[in-house]
């Protein structure tokens, strides 16, 4: 591609080790002004490491950067900003307790007489924001507004202390359709003002929307670069996948539940949320639909004893089961893979093997370690079955992209052979590849008359492989769905009617 | 790929900065590994590092386990002046030297189930919860000793700080005998594993089902029975219980022998042999200081830089450049990475 246009940041030969890893070999990218430029990939392809590359979070061990003609090294993430180069991370990464104007300004408030004039930073914050056609009050805290103006503050205030360069980190992973057509008006006037801007994300449709170019990562290497005028979808998901992605109608496949597994009656805790009741048969998956917050999350650890009830009983083949903790989850063969991966689930340093042999060791108890051999033999199973990619089972988990880390914590608990496994959002933030793969897991399992109750946020989803939808609103279950009547459009009209249906 | 377990390849870095510390032994003592054999007892520079870093080896062990729980033990100092002084009251009072040792231990025991309820149960942060025991400690060893230094002349109990068994000092086998058993114990059954994983990520490990209070409160059992049997082996050797100086800044030692044995001060992946060497370090630079003659002055001083050159040596920047250096086959600064490419394959 010949632009004559010089790009504002070129970066040539960016390569990057991890230890034991090459995460960027060779990776070239140039940003021309006033464009939007995609940079996409499976996760673990290196877009996040090219990033820190570019901003100077981590040192580069290779490769050269261009800003404007001239060589840069920024050494730290504030360098990168004094050059022109701002960033903006899917987590708004401002101070939410301080007022809108203050987070705009930190570190260079207007001053008179050596004090802060608020009275003038408040005036510059409104104008700021009124230039992104964002009209608010600047005097209030940050917290006050939803997390989209939240993300064009932090856009408008990476704006204005580097100006030349603007890297957006999945910035609309966590917003609704609305918010989204936000973010966008603002991206497109940053665009007409001449800046560069990279944006990343998981939404191929808002790539279409927005961007101009697109890069392709994987596996650290640069697959290839597409005017987006003259390409489509297809190929792009071709570059990112490498095969041709297989036929997305999807058939549902819900079957019917056998024997009842466990009955849950009136569970729940004060604050978190409202006493449920439901059954559990066997060979079925019950689906939790809701919005974020309605308390998917909160069902799947009462239910697991991850959060202790306060009210309400589980009987478990018609015995009363006291759950004190996840302990006494496990012994009733129940399994739980959380929705926070890093936090609740993998165990960082650990090897692969130890991370798939965890909790079945922590149920045999201290004192009768599963053996090498063994544990050799269970990991390696599970790497085959569910097709884990992993360069060595001694390998910290942590090196693995998040698809396959979600993969060994299914492992995990596979290999304690459950009879009720609870996924909380066992698709979030992996890739295309990998998502395929776990829903079909699903499907197997529940044939093979597991138990199964699958939190998801994705509609299309749970319609594929419930058996039942259990919709949630406002920390109150209010609709379950099953059969015919299990399609996106009535799992939506729970969620938003307001008088309850009973099914 | 390199990145197996070996065991020696771990030790690697401790066993070549031990072996450069006893050099300079030797450069400033040429008889420093001459071994005599004496009235049934070994003698030599090398048996004396063994002999004097007990103490150190000893709480190492227990430390380690502690550290790799994301912990620490700031009592182990403290503790050990406890133990010391129930050992001695209790001669005094006419029994045994096994009556003793089994009093001391059993301090130790309550003082380590004392630090880990307040950090398991109570979820107290474990530098602070330990901190109470480390000032309190002191206090309790005084009352014991009634405030003097309590002397002793029980045979049995001045063995295990200055006797011999089969010509090795008494100290010497103990902390290798526990150093093995305790290695042994954690790696033969699932402990270590389950260990490592509270250390990296509690929550995480909760929900895998594993009993984290239970362990946890082991792990300060542990380091407070290590502290007690060190304790024992020092007021042993000077046949009396010091509560204001026994173990005094012994729990920083401790620390310092498990973070030179390149154990995170995060927790996780641990080991033992390494801390133990760790420990032996820390006594060579301490004896080569001894032998070269220097003013005592000098002697902290030069300590501290001894030791600071062997973190540094071990920094996680200088480990990444060595990678580098290795990955590129010796060309220092990798500009493209076409080299590093086919080198790296």
């Amino acid at each position: 591609m010949t632009d004559p246009v010089r790009p504002v940041l070129q970066a040539r030969g960016i390569t990057k080790f991890f230890p034991g890893a090459i995460a960027l070999a060779d990776v070239d990218l140039a940003l021309h002004p006033g464009e939007v430029h995609a940079l996409l990939g499976e996760n673990g392809a290196g877009k996040s490491t090219l990033i820190k590359c570019l901003t100077g979070a981590y040192p580069r061990d290779g490769g050269t950067l261009e800003l404007d003609g001239a060589e840069v090294a920024p050494g730290s993430t504030q360098e990168s900003q004094a050059l022109g180069i701002g960033t903006v991370y899917q987590e708004v990464n401002l101070l939410p307790n301080l007022t809108v104007a203050e987070n705009l300004f930190l570190g260079r408030q207007p001053r008179r007489f050596g004090l802060i004039s608020r009275r003038r930073m408040a005036a510059a914050a409104t104008e700021l924001l009124q230039g992104y056609g964002l009209d608010i009050d600047v005097r209030e805290p940050l917290s006050h507004y939803s997390v989209a103006v939240q993300q064009v503050i932090a856009i408008a205030r990476a704006v204005e202390m580097s100006g030349r360069v603007l890297i957006l980190d999945e910035p609309t992973a966590s917003l609704d359709r609305d918010e989204v057509e936000l973010v966008f008006s603002v991206v497109r006037k940053l665009k007409a003002r001449g800046l560069a801007i990279v944006f990343i994300t998981h939404f191929l449709d808002q790539v279409f929307a927005i961007c101009d170019r697109a890069t392709v990562l994987r596996n650290g290497h640069v697959v290839g670069t597409r005017d987006l005028s003259e390409t489509g979808p297809r190929d792009i998901v071709h570059l990112m996948l490498g095969r041709q992605l297989e036929s997305e109608v999807r058939e549902r496949h819900g079957g019917q539940g056998g024997e009842v597994l466990a009955e849950i009656d009136g569970l729940g805790r004060r604050g978190m949320i409202e006493p449920f009741s439901m059954q559990i048969r066997e060979g079925e998956v019950i689906g939790l639909a809701g919005l974020l917050g309605a308390g998917r999350t909160e069902t799947a650890s009462l239910l697991f004893g991850a959060v202790h009830a306060d009210q309400g009983r589980i009987r478990l083949r018609g015995r009363d089961l006291k759950l004190k903790g996840p302990r006494d989850a496990v012994a009733a063969r129940f399994a739980l893979c959380p929705e926070d991966r890093k936090t609740d689930g993998i165990i960082g340093d650990l090897s692969v093997r130890e991370n798939i042999i965890l909790a079945l060791q922590a149920r045999q108890g201290w004192a009768r370690p599963v053996p090498r051999a063994r544990a050799e033999e269970i990991a390696r199973g599970y790497v085959r079955a569910l097709d884990i990619r992993a360069a060595s089972l001694d390998m910290p988990i942590r090196l693995l992209s998040g698809g396959n880390q979600q993969k060994a914590l299914l492992a995990r608990w596979l290999a304690t052979e459950p009879e009720l496994l609870i996924l909380d959002e066992p698709t979030r933030g992996i890739d295309v590849g990998a998502h395929a793969e776990i829903i079909q897991l699903i499907e197997s399992l529940r044939e093979r008359g597991m138990s199964l109750v699958v939190a998801s946020s994705e509609m299309e989803e749970l319609v594929a492989y419930s058996t039942r939808v259990i919709v949630l609103r406002d920390r109150v279950q209010v609709a379950e769905l099953a059969g015919d009547r299990i399609t996106a459009e009535n799992i939506v009209r729970a969620i938003t009617d307001e008088d309850r249906e009973v099914a | 790929m390199a990145a197996s377990h070996s065991p020696l390849r771990r030790l690697a870095p401790q066993l070549v900065i031990l072996a450069a510390v006893l050099a300079l032994n030797l450069a400033v003592f040429p008889d420093f590994f001459r071994i005599e054999f004496q009235n049934g007892r070994l003698f030599g520079g090398v048996v004396d590092v063994l002999n004097r870093g007990a103490p150190t080896a000893i709480l190492a062990i227990g430390m380690t386990l502690v550290i790799a729980t994301k912990g620490i033990d700031l009592s182990v100092g403290a503790v050990m002046a406890i133990a010391g002084a129930c050992a001695a009251k209790i001669v005094a009072d006419g029994h045994g030297w096994g009556t003793a040792l089994a009093g001391a231990l059993a301090a130790g025991a309550a003082c380590g189930i004392w630090n880990g309820v307040l950090v398991a149960w109570l979820r107290i942060q474990p530098i602070v919860a330990t901190l109470v025991l480390m000032v309190a400690g002191r206090g309790i060893a005084q009352l014991v000793t009634e405030g003097t230094i309590l002397t002793f002349l029980n045979e049995g109990l001045i063995h295990l700080g200055a006797g011999t068994i089969l010509g090795i000092p008494t100290p010497v086998v103990i902390w290798i005998a526990l150093g093995a058993g305790v290695t042994w114990a954690v790696r033969k059954t699932a402990l270590g594993l389950l260990i490592e994983a509270i250390g990296i990520n509690a929550a995480a490990s909760r929900l895998a089902g594993i009993n984290a209070r239970v362990l946890l409160t082991c792990v300060y059992l542990v380091s407070g029975l290590c502290a007690a049997l060190a304790g024992v082996i020092v007021a042993a050797d000077i046949k009396g219980a010091d509560a204001n100086n026994a173990g005094l800044w012994m729990e920083l030692d401790a620390i310092l022998a498990v973070v030179i044995g390149g154990n995170s001060l995060l927790g996780g992946r641990f080991s033992i042999t390494a801390s133990l060497l760790g420990a032996l370090i820390i006594q060579s630079v301490n004896s080569a200081i001894l032998l070269s003659g220097m003013p005592p002055e000098f002697n902290l001083v030069i300590k501290a830089v001894l030791i600071l050159a062997i973190l540094v040596i071990q920094s996680p920047r200088i480990g990444h450049w060595l990678y580098i250096l290795r990955a590129s086959g010796g060309d220092p600064a990798p500009r493209r990475a076409k080299t590093v490419k086919e080198t790296a394959r």
